[in-house]
C-alpha cells in the first residue's frame, strides 16, 4: 500500500542519512507555531493518505500518516465511535501523523484516555531510512519493546510516522454542557466529588469563576444527572468544546504568550502574573502571562508539574522546560538509537535532540 | 522426576571469570551477609519462574532490603561486569526471571512497602516487591483500586507487572499495566537513581513510561512506583451465556462491542475448559456448552440496565442456549471462580502444560481456534482454551506430561504453530505474558532483522553493556538464522555480517 510512497520517503532519508543533511518533517503543518522551528529541507507526508482498515466491532483504525484527521473523525462519527482522546486541531489541515508526533490530548483526556494510551502500533521510517514497523492492532502486545508508542510526542525526532493503529471507542449516545458560578476552588471540589461518585463527566473548563462540565451518555441518564447537579444548560455543548479545544474561544485570541501548564490538579495557584483558565479538573492550566521562562518553568516545576510555552511571537531557546541531566542523557542516547547522524528534525522538541 | 533441559546460554557475554565463592565477600559492603545466598540449596527455589520447562542456577541471589542496597549492588556488578535477573515473585510465565548461570539474581520481593496512598490524587506510590493484590486492599480504605488484575495478583509484584505490562480480566475497560501506571523510580546500570513521570495527566519528552513499561527487566531496576487507583465501581453484574458452536459465542463477542457496551470483562472458555473448572470447583457451567461467555458490566445504574439489556439480546441473537445473570455478590464470584480456577483446573488434568498468550484481531477468532484444534490433533496433544475474549488475548493451554520422552518437544512445536498463526492473521506473539526466554524464536517471525536490531539499540541505549537480564525479549539474528524464521526484508540477505547480541 503506497509502497512507492513510501519507497521515496526512505530513499529521501536514506540519502540525507549519507549526507548529514537534516530534514524537517511536515504533515498538515498545521502545528508549525508550536515548540522549534526546524531550519531544513521539508519532507511531507502528505502523500501518505488514506483509511487502510476499519472495523468498527474492531475497535480500532488504521490509517496513514498524512491522512487528515477531519476525514479520520467523520468516518468514526458515521459508525458512532471516537477517538477518546479528542485530538485537538488548531487547523483543518491536522493529519494523523502529526497529531501523534506532537502528543497532545483534548478535553477528554482525563476522563477517558490520553493520545499515547490509544496507539497500538507504528510504522516509522527512521535515521537511517528503514522502514520499521512496531506493535500491531491488538490492545494487548509485548513482544519487543514499546517503540511505537515512544513515538507519541516525539516530535518526529525518532522517526517519520508512515502509519499507525488507533484505538476507537463508541461515542456516548448524547451530551449536555452544565454552567455553574463557582470560586475556583469549590469548582475542583465539586468535580472531584461527582467524579468520585461516578457522574459520567467528560469534560471541564474553568474561567473567571464559571465552571463548565459536559456529561456524557443516554439521553435519559444525562437527564436525570442534570436534574441532580442542577445547572445552567448550554445551547450548544458541541460548539462549545470545539471552540475551548481548537483555541477558538475568546480566551485564547491574544498576543500575550500563552503558556500550557500541567500541574497535578489539585494544585491550589500557579503564582504568575497574567489571566488563566483551566481544563482537565485542574490539571491543564492555560496562563497568558508575560512572565519570563524561566520564571514559568520554574514556578510549574516546583509544583511537580512542567510548563511549555505554547503559543508566542517570540520564542526562548527551548518551549519546554528542562529536564534534568540523567534524563537528558537518556533522550540523547535514544535519539542516537534511532537517528544515529541527527537528521530527523533536529532540535524540534527540545534544542540540543 | 522432571526432565529437564537446560539453557542454551551461548547468547549470553559473560566477560567476567568469577567463581560462586568469591561472590560473597564482592557484596559484603552492600547488604548483609545472611541477604546472601551461594549455596545450591538455598540457589535451587530461584532455578525458574513459573515457566518451568528450562532450569539453571545462578551464581548467587541476593536479597536487598533497601533501595539503597540495590544501588550498592547495581554498581558492584557493574564493576565485575557481572549480568543481573531481578526477579519480583517469580510468577512470569515466560522465563523472564529465569536465572542466568553465570549472573546474579536479585530477588526485590523483600522492598514491599506501600509508601503513600493518596486518595486526593489518587495514586499509591509503592515499592516494587508490592503484592499486586496489596495495592488495592490498603487502597480500599478509600474505596479505591488498582485496576490491573492478573489471576496471579495474590502473588505476583508490580514491578513484575511493570516489567510485563500485565493485563487481567479488566483491561478491555480498563487498560493495561502501562495505561495505570503514572510515575517510575529506576536505578540505570551506573547506579544512579531517575524518576520518570509524574502525578500529572502527561509528562514531557518521551514516553520513557511507557518504554519501561513492558521491558523485561532489560533496561533498568525499577525500585519505586506510582501507580494510578480508581474509584470502586458502585454496581455490577456478571452474565453467563452459554452456546452450543464456538463460532457463535466468539460472533456475540463482536456484536456486543459492535452495539456500543464496553464490558468490564468479557472472557470465553472452550469445552475442555469449562468441564475441568467444572470439576475442579463446581461453579455451575452447564458443562455440555461448546463455549461459555462471561461478561461483566459496571457502571452507573440506568447504563447498566441498558448494557444488560444489550449483552443479553446480543448473546440471543447469536443462539446462545442460555444466558444467566449473577443474582447476588455471592454467585458472580462463583462465575468468576472458575474462571479464576482454569489453570489449576487444567494442571490436574495433566502433569504439566504450556500457556500461551498469542493475541489476535476479534474478528479471525473462529478461524484461529478451528486452526488450533487442527494443529492440536496434528501433534497429537490436547489442548484447551480459555481467553480474554474482549480484547483478543487467547490463552490455549497445551496439556502434556514431561515424563514421557518427546512430550515437552511436541508442546512446544504446537505452541509455536499457534504463535505463528496468531502472527499470521495480524495479531502478536505475545499480549501479556512477555517473550522472556519462551518466545525468543517467534520474535523472528513477528519482527524482520532490521527491527531486531533498532530493538537492540534501545537495549544499548539504557545498557550498553548488556548487564540487565541478557539474553532475554530480543532474539540474536544468530538465533534467527537458525531457527530459519528471520524475514527477508527487500530482498536483502540479513546474514552477511552477523552481530551476535
Ligand atoms: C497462575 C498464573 C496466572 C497468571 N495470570 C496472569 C494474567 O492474568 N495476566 C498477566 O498479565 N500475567 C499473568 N501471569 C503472569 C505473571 O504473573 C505476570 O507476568 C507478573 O507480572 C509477573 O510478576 P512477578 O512479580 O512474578 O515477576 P517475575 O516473574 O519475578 O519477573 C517478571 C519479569 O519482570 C522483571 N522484573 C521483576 N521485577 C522487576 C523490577 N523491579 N525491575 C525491573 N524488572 C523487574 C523480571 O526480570 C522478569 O523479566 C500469571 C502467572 C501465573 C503463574
Amino acid at each position: 500500500m503506497l509502497n512507492q510512497q513510501i519507497q521515496s520517503l526512505c530513499d529521501t532519508v536514506k540519502h540525507a542519512y549519507e549526507t548529514k543533511q537534516a530534514l524537517n518533517i511536515q504533515g498538515g503543518n498545521s502545528k508549525s507555531f508550536y515548540a522549534n522551528h526546524v531550519d531544513a529541507q521539508t519532507i511531507s507526508t502528505t502523500d501518505l493518505s488514506g483509511i487502510i482498515e476499519y472495523q468498527p466491532s474492531e475497535l480500532y483504525i488504521t490509517a496513514h500518516a498524512g491522512t487528515p484527521l477531519q476525514i479520520i473523525e467523520d468516518t468514526l462519527t458515521e459508525h458512532k465511535q471516537m477517538f477518546s482522546f479528542e485530538p485537538p486541531y488548531y487547523s483543518p489541515s491536522t493529519t494523523l501523523g502529526g497529531s501523534i508526533a506532537c502528543g497532545l490530548s483534548g478535553p477528554r483526556r482525563p476522563y477517558a484516555d490520553a493520545i499515547r494510551d490509544c496507539i497500538l502500533g507504528t510504522d516509522i521510517i527512521n535515521g537511517k531510512g528503514e522502514h520499521l514497523s512496531f506493535g500491531g492492532k491488538v490492545i494487548k502486545n509485548v513482544a519487543g519493546y514499546d517503540v511505537s508508542r515512544l513515538m507519541c510526542g516525539a516530535f518526529g525526532t525518532l522517526g517519520i510516522i508512515t502509519q499507525a493503529s488507533i484505538k476507537v471507542l463508541p461515542k456516548p449516545e448524547h451530551e449536555i454542557t452544565l454552567l455553574f458560578e463557582h470560586h475556583q476552588q469549590q469548582a475542583k471540589k465539586n468535580i472531584q466529588d461527582w467524579l468520585n461518585s461516578l457522574i459520567p463527566i467528560t469534560a471541564t473548563y474553568f474561567q473567571n469563576d464559571h465552571l463548565w462540565i459536559r456529561i456524557s451518555g443516554l439521553e435519559n441518564i444525562v437527564s436525570t444527572i442534570h436534574k441532580k447537579l442542577g445547572g445552567e444548560k448550554i445551547h450548544s455543548s458541541k460548539t462549545f468544546w470545539q471552540a475551548i479545544k481548537n483555541h477558538q474561544a475568546d480566551f485564547f485570541q491574544t498576543d500575550i504568550p500563552l503558556w500550557r501548564c500541567i500541574v497535578p490538579h489539585n494544585t491550589n495557584e500557579i503564582v504568575l502574573q497574567g489571566e488563566s483558565c483551566f481544563e482537565w479538573n485542574g490539571g491543564l492550566r492555560w496562563i497568558k502571562s508575560e512572565e519570563t521562562a524561566e520564571k514559568v518553568f520554574k514556578t510549574c516545576q516546583t509544583l511537580n508539574g512542567y510548563a511549555s510555552l505554547f503559543r508566542s511571537k517570540e520564542k526562548p531557546a527551548d518551549c519546554f522546560a528542562p529536564m534534568n541531566n540523567q534524563v537528558k542523557k537518556l533522550h540523547m542516547n535514544l535519539k542516537h538509537a534511532f537517528d544515529p547522524e541527527n537528521i530527523l528534525n533536529p532540535g524540534r522538541m527540545y534544542s540540543w535532540c | 522426576m522432571y526432565s529437564q533441559k537446560s539453557l542454551n546460554t551461548d547468547e549470553i557475554h559473560h566477560k567476567h571469570m568469577l567463581d560462586r565463592s568469591e561472590i560473597p565477600a564482592l557484596f559484603s559492603s552492600c547488604l548483609p551477609k545472611a541477604c546472601i545466598f551461594t549455596s545450591i540449596e538455598k540457589l535451587r527455589p530461584y532455578e525458574c519462574d513459573a515457566y518451568t520447562a528450562y532450569r539453571s542456577l545462578p551464581l548467587a541471589v541476593l536479597l536487598p532490603e533497601t533501595k539503597q542496597q540495590v544501588i550498592d549492588i547495581v554498581k558492584t556488578c557493574q564493576k565485575y561486569q557481572l549480568p543481573i535477573v531481578t526477579r519480583g515473585a517469580g510468577t512470569g510465565l515466560s522465563g523472564g526471571a529465569h536465572p542466568i548461570e553465570n549472573g546474579i539474581l536479585l530477588n526485590l520481593s523483600k522492598l514491599n512497602q506501600i509508601y503513600e496512598i493518596n486518595h486526593e490524587l489518587q495514586y499509591a506510590r509503592v515499592g516494587p516487591g508490592v503484592r499486586n493484590l496489596a495495592i488495592s486492599e490498603a487502597a480500599s480504605t478509600y474505596d479505591l483500586y488498582y485496576a490491573p488484575d492478573p489471576s496471579s495478583q495474590i502473588a505476583c509484584t508490580i514491578g513484575g507487572n511493570i516489567a510485563e505490562n500485565s493485563g487481567g480480566v479488566h483491561c478491555l475497560k480498563y487498560g493495561l499495566t502501562v495505561h495505570n501506571i503514572l510515575e517510575i523510580t529506576f536505578v540505570n546500570i551506573d547506579g544512579e537513581v531517575i524518576t520518570v513521570g509524574s502525578e500529572c495527566y502527561e509528562n514531557p519528552g518521551y514516553d520513557l513510561l511507557a518504554l519501561l513499561t513492558g521491558s523485561e527487566g532489560m533496561l533498568a531496576i525499577m525500585i519505586q512506583a506510582k501507580v494510578k487507583l480508581l474509584p470502586k465501581p458502585a454496581n455490577k453484574e456478571v452474565i453467563l451465556a452459554a452456546f452450543n458452536r464456538i463460532e457463535d459465542a466468539g460472533e456475540a463477542v463482536a456484536n456486543i462491542i459492535a452495539s456500543g457496551v464496553i464490558p468490564a470483562g468479557l472472557e470465553m472458555m472452550d469445552q475442555a475448559v469449562i468441564q475441568a473448572t467444572e470439576n475442579f470447583c463446581q461453579a455451575g457451567y452447564p458443562t455440555d456448552a461448546a463455549a461459555i461467555l462471561l461478561c461483566e458490566l459496571d457502571g452507573f445504574d440506568e447504563a447498566l440496565q441498558w448494557e444488560i439489556q444489550q449483552v443479553t439480546q446480543q448473546c440471543n441473537q447469536c443462539h446462545a442456549t442460555s444466558v444467566r445473570k449473577a443474582n447476588n455478590a455471592q454467585e458472580q464470584e462463583l462465575f468468576w471462580k472458575g474462571r479464576k480456577s482454569a489453570f489449576p483446573a487444567i494442571g490436574q488434568l495433566a502433569p504439566d502444560y504450556l500457556c500461551m498468550d498469542g493475541t489476535i484481531p476479534r474478528q479471525h477468532l473462529a478461524h484461529v481456534l478451528g486452526e488450533i484444534s487442527n494443529i492440536s490433533e496434528r501433534i497429537g496433544l490436547p489442548v484447551a482454551n480459555v481467553f480474554h475474549a474482549g480484547d483478543g488475548n487467547l490463552h490455549p493451554l497445551i496439556m502434556y506430561d514431561a515424563n514421557n520422552a518427546g512430550e515437552l518437544d511436541k508442546a512446544e512445536e504446537i505452541g509455536s504453530q499457534i504463535l505463528e498463526l496468531c502472527v499470521s492473521v495480524g495479531g502478536t506473539i505475545t499480549g501479556e505474558h512477555g517473550v522472556g526466554i519462551e518466545k525468543l524464536n517467534q520474535m523472528c517471525v513477528q519482527f524482520n532483522s532490521q527491527e531486531l536490531i533498532q530493538f537492540e539499540q534501545v537495549k544499548l541505549a539504557f545498557d550498553p553493556e548488556r548487564l540487565f537480564n541478557p539474553g532475554k525479549a530480543i532474539p540474536t539474528l544468530q538465533r534467527c538464522a537458525e531457527f530459519g524464521a528471520m524475514h527477508v526484508h527487500a530482498g536483502e540477505l540479513p546474514f552477511k555480517d552477523i552481530p551476535r547480541f
